[in-house]
């Protein structure tokens, strides 16, 4: 935990965060599009879904970013609660848009698969509307912490807010477990995918995560330079 | 059923909306850091 707490202060990760942005970012990149292209046009079509399944290539990395997002969110605002580390309510800023757009995209992307695969854009069923709820969950924090900041408040309930969001997430995992309806049950982790299909989503899992850290990273890196910013003009509005 | 319109929407859908998050990203970054240096500069 000291490691942590060092790291925590704004100069020392700045002088981390600098550099690692662009590598971060740009091996992210690198990553998706090998596996994109891997998965559209080196793996066969699959048995039951056809050509549809390429889709899983980037639905199943939008998911895991979706959730992660909030299980980072979540993280940051527990460690603002327990330690008040300057970064921790920083971190929980600059990850909620990046974890709203990745969820939206996992709800987008599904629902395309969805047409050809099911005959439906939309279905009521456990996994869609548990992920739509968490993304609405994602807006709701979002205008939560604006509305806490433009008061000036100290940021306790958008850290509350985000430590009870993550009750969501063993909703949406398990939501297939518990509701047997039109999603279909853990594949990925089950193992119930051929090794001929699955090996590029490794790629684009591990791209999307770096580039997901590398648009943390520059977020952050905004917030903080923005707070700078107003602390120096306060001081020299009072000297 | 062309199963190719679905898949190609669905990847331009990715490539808008995680281009859009970064570009957006970036530029705020660029801005503040900038703006930062600017005060930095001008009170030195």
């Amino acid at each position: 935990m000291p490691v942590l707490h060092a790291f925590a202060n704004p100069a020392r990760f700045l002088k981390i965060a600098r550099p690692l942005t662009p590598i971060l970012f740009w091996l992210g990149v690198a990553l998706v599009a090998f596996g994109c292209w891997a998965g559209l046009t080196l793996t066969p079509p699959d048995a039951v879904q056809k050509e549809s399944a390429r889709i899983l290539y980037i639905h199943v990395p939008s998911a895991w970013l979706g959730m992660g997002g909030w299980s980072g969110l979540a993280i940051a605002c527990l460690s603002y609660l327990v330690w008040r580390h300057p970064l921790a309510s920083v971190a929980a800023r600059a990850i909620a848009p990046a974890g709203a757009t990745f969820a939206a995209l996992c709800l987008l992307t599904g629902s395309i698969w969805g047409r050809p695969t099911w005959g439906t854009w939309w279905e009521w069923d456990g996994r869609l509307t548990s992920m739509l709820l968490l993304f609405f969950v994602y807006i709701a924090w979002i205008a939560l912490d604006r509305a806490d900041a433009e008061r000036s408040g100290d940021g306790r309930v958008p850290a509350l807010f985000g430590v009870a969001g993550s009750a969501l997430l063993p909703i949406v995992h398990y939501s297939v477990i518990w509701w047997n309806t039109l999603h279909q049950g853990e594949s990925v982790l089950a193992g119930k995918i051929h090794p001929s299909l699955l090996w590029p989503l490794f790629f684009t899992l591990g791209g999307f995560t770096l580039v997901f850290a590398g648009v943390v990273l520059m977020r952050m890196r905004a917030i903080l330079a923005a707070q700078k910013v107003e602390a120096r003009l306060r001081r020299m509005a009072a000297a | 059923m062309n199963h190719w319109p679905f898949i190609t929407a669905a990847y331009l859908l990715v490539l808008l909306g995680t281009g859009g998050l970064a570009a957006f990203s970036y530029a705020a970054m660029r801005r503040a850091e900038a703006a930062a240096a600017a005060l930095r500069g001008g009170r030195e």
